[in-house]
């Protein structure tokens, strides 16, 4: 069944009972479902459901860089594309990129930089494409969560996977996740990506209004949010590639057979 | 030594695999005395020495590697190559069989772009782009049989412990197999037939590579196809 | 402007492999040289869209969502509501996607889905006015491609169906100055059901629903779209080379039987 848009602004976000409209309390995330390698002629790819957030994200590369100008000689360089469908959201968006896709793209790059193993692959190009199918409210944080994966199942290098998750201030209290219209609505909005073994935070940005005790708190929140994230990135890389029984063989000789 | 991640399992990019005094081998990094992998891969441990087999990613090309590759430019002292890596391959005009000198004019007409040419990795480092060449038994073009082309991280698979998969399949479909580094498996059969099935038994290593018994599996799946055949054949004959 | 396009080096042993099978009258992936590959067809993923659907055509992939909003009339059509089409090649769905503006591939699609939606009158416009002149629907149909292994407009155009067929439109009534929704909703009313079908000319072998790896190879490519009366609404012919008269009968009416099965197959999962 299909809903129409609700463009009416909420009573009240946080209710008597401390739960938030769609029945969260204010330290929950939304429910998260990932998947890995489902694109056919992409190298690496990954879909994320976050809450009605929809994303597709495919990974190209290591390849040639085109045009061979914008090549570094020392490393690969690493592309990024965000991009929303004309139907992700309640107001149809025209398909040509705009600002807020450009600056998206540069941050969510931004945040992967940090891992991947350029160092590897001087002259080339990685390109990590995300289309968000459906949209509301954190999606760049699911972006660069299902990017990490994508970048992995493309068997690129990298030191560990990110993982990301925002937080905000509805009604004067720090609130995980935020929907999209708590963040329209609410006081503050504040996305993070961890790369949990190094404790490096890649991604951060904020809107708003917050004070530095408030800040903090919502840091913590975020980034045990994003632990709880890394985990299920993990377990999905892995069950996809696992059922591992027989050894890996070594590498023999091939026969030229002429 | 402490190894923190099981061996001959699946690690993931970031996963802590080991702790202490370690050698670093492929697809690991350390921070201090911390080991952990750097892609989705099978942990292996081999005497003191810590790497990880990576179970995705393109081809990485190594001097000695034997390669298929497409012809997709022509320059004035050799061919540009696909070789499915991240680099173009050169394909120079002096490592391909033939008259050298001034005779050699016009060098469309041993190569045109489109052609599939089995070659060997001479050289590649990270300054340059690899370096192939032409020369040597069995190599130069390839202008018939079938080309199927799988993911290289799956090739030592079907080639199989001491060669074991790949005789397997040479004898059981009748077919010549030639197998690159790269990924790219050249089938000529006596039949169309024959070929069909080795390229269906070729996608199936690659699909389930990592399971146990495939061996007997492919044997069977061949066996079952010649069956097949042979009704097909008594039915039209 | 439209040139040439830089092909991809055809890999030359590959070709001659899909030739020689389609000339014994087999095709690479075993199929028959009409049958189609394997459809699944799945509505209502994007709940904030009126309508959507997926589909995998073997490994393409194609995902439509339809959009209804309040609009303008164009000035020459005061008593019709607004169709509009596009399809986007995004980069992710291929190697051979670039980044930028709609390419002249992205915006032949666009215009091949909207001919059949909208010469088969699928969408009676004049339903769409609110209020004449000033206040009618709009409809957008937004095509996305997410895989490509080949035949996108087939895809596509089943996709766009399949997603109209789904969607749900708010009922709107006129109060003043103002257009407000009334409450409640009902289906966008479909009078046909167009549904393209594809050929590909491989040497002197017509062949139906082309891969990738035959779209490389043909030298033609034609696309019938059939109305749900049997009869044609839109053809495009594609390619560098050309069709004879016997080729082109030959292939309206295989056009018509496969358009038959595969609209039954759009029609069920719209259901759904």
């Amino acid at each position: 069944m299909n809903k129409l848009p609700e463009p009416r602004q909420p009573e009240k976000l946080i209710d008597e009972k401390g739960l938030r409209i769609d029945g969260r309390r204010l330290d929950q995330l939304r429910p998260l479902k990932l998947e890995v390698g489902l694109l056919d002629k992409a190298d690496g790819s990954a879909y994320i459901e976050q809450g009605k957030n929809k994303i597709l994200v495919a990974v190209y590369g290591p390849r040639e860089a085109h045009p061979k100008h914008i090549a570094m000689p020392e490393r690969a360089v690493i592309r990024c594309r965000y991009h929303m469908a004309p139907f992700s959201v309640d107001e149809r968006k025209s398909p040509a990129p705009s600002r807020r896709e450009m600056e998206l793209s540069k941050v969510i790059r931004e945040s992967l930089e940090p891992v991947v193993l350029t160092d590897l692959y001087p002259r080339t190009t990685i390109d990590v494409f995300i289309e968000v199918l459906q949209s509301d409210g954190g999606s760049r944080c699911a972006g660069i969560t299902a990017a990490s994966l994508a970048l992995a199942d493309a068997g690129i290098p990298m030191k560990e996977l990110v993982a990301a998750c925002a937080v905000g201030k509805i009604q004067g209290k720090m609130a995980l996740d935020l929907s999209d219209a708590e963040d329209k609505y609410g006081d503050a909005d504040l996305p993070v990506a961890l790369v949990p073994n190094m404790g490096l935070v890649t991604l951060l940005q904020m809107d708003g209004n917050l004070t530095t005790a408030e800040f903090e708190q919502g840091l913590s929140m975020a980034m045990e949010a994003c632990k709880t994230i890394h985990t299920m990135q993990r377990e999905t890389l892995k069950k996809k590639y696992a059922t591992i029984k027989d050894t890996v063989e070594e590498r023999e000789e091939p026969e030229i057979v002429a | 030594m402490v190894l923190v991640a099981e061996p001959k399992q699946v690690v993931a990019p970031g996963e802590l695999l080991a702790e202490g005094d370690h050698l670093l081998g492929d697809n690991a990094y350390k921070i201090g005395t911390q080991i952990y992998s750097a892609c989705i891969g099978i942990l292996e441990i081999d005497g003191n020495r810590v790497f990880v087999v990576p179970l995705k990613g393109g081809y990485f090309p190594r001097a000695g590697d034997l390669v298929g590759g497409r012809i997709v430019d022509i320059g004035l002292s050799g061919w540009s190559v696909d070789i499915r890596a991240p680099y173009e391959a050169m394909l120079p005009a002096s490592e391909t069989p033939g008259p050298r000198g001034p005779r050699r004019r016009d060098l469309s007409s041993s190569f045109e772009v489109g052609d599939m040419v089995l070659a060997e990795v001479l050289d590649f480092d990270r300054t340059r782009d690899p370096l192939l060449t032409a020369k040597g038994p069995g190599l130069g073009k390839v202008s018939t049989g079938r080309v199927v082309e799988i993911s290289a991280a799956k090739i030592p698979r079907l080639i199989g412990r001491k060669g074991s998969m790949i005789s397997m399949l040479k004898q059981e479909t009748r077919c010549q197999i030639t197998v690159g580094q790269n990924g790219v498996v050249l089938v000529w059969g006596k039949s169309p037939e024959d070929e069909r099935v080795a390229v269906e038994a070729i996608y199936m290593v690659e699909r389930e590579a990592h399971t146990r018994g495939l061996t007997d599996r492919i044997r069977e799946m061949i066996s079952k196809s010649r069956i097949v055949e042979q009704v097909a054949g008594t039915q039209t004959a | 402007m439209s040139a040439t396009p830089q092909l991809p080096p055809v890999a030359k042993l590959e070709q001659k492999t899909v030739v020689d099978l389609v000339t014994k009258g087999k095709r690479i992936d075993e199929r028959g040289l009409e049958s189609y590959r394997p459809i699944q067809i799945q509505v209502g993923l994007i709940e904030k869209a009126n309508g959507s659907a997926q589909v995998f055509l073997g490994k393409s992939k194609v995902l439509a969502g339809i959009k209804v909003e309040i609009g303008e009339p164009f000035p020459d059509t005061p008593e019709e509501g607004v169709l509009t089409v596009n399809a986007e090649l995004v980069p992710l769905a291929s190697p051979s996607f670039e980044m930028g503006p709609p390419s002249e591939a992205a915006i032949e699609l666009s215009r091949v889905v909207d001919r059949g939606i909208r010469e088969s009158k699928a969408i009676d416009l004049k339903s769409l006015v609110i209020q004449k002149g000033k206040k009618v629907q709009v409809v957008y149909v937004d095509v996305y491609v997410l895989d490509h292994d080949g035949n996108l407009i087939d895809a596509a155009s089943m996709a766009a169906l399949a997603a109209l067929a789904n969607s749900k439109v708010a009922k709107m009534e006129v109060k003043g100055d103002e257009v407000i929704e009334k409450g409640g909703h009902h289906q966008l009313p479909l009078n046909n059901h167009p549904v393209a079908v594809t050929f590909a000319k491989i040497d002197k072998t017509i062949v139906v629903d082309p891969s990738l790896e035959e779209e490389q190879v043909m030298s033609a490519r034609l696309t019938v779209t059939i109305d749900k009366n049997g009869h044609l609404c839109a053809m495009q012919k594609g390619g560098l080379y050309g069709f004879t008269p016997d080729e082109l009968k030959k292939a309206v009416h295989l056009a018509v039987v496969k358009a038959a099965e595969n609209r039954a197959k759009i029609l069920a999962a719209a259901k759904g």
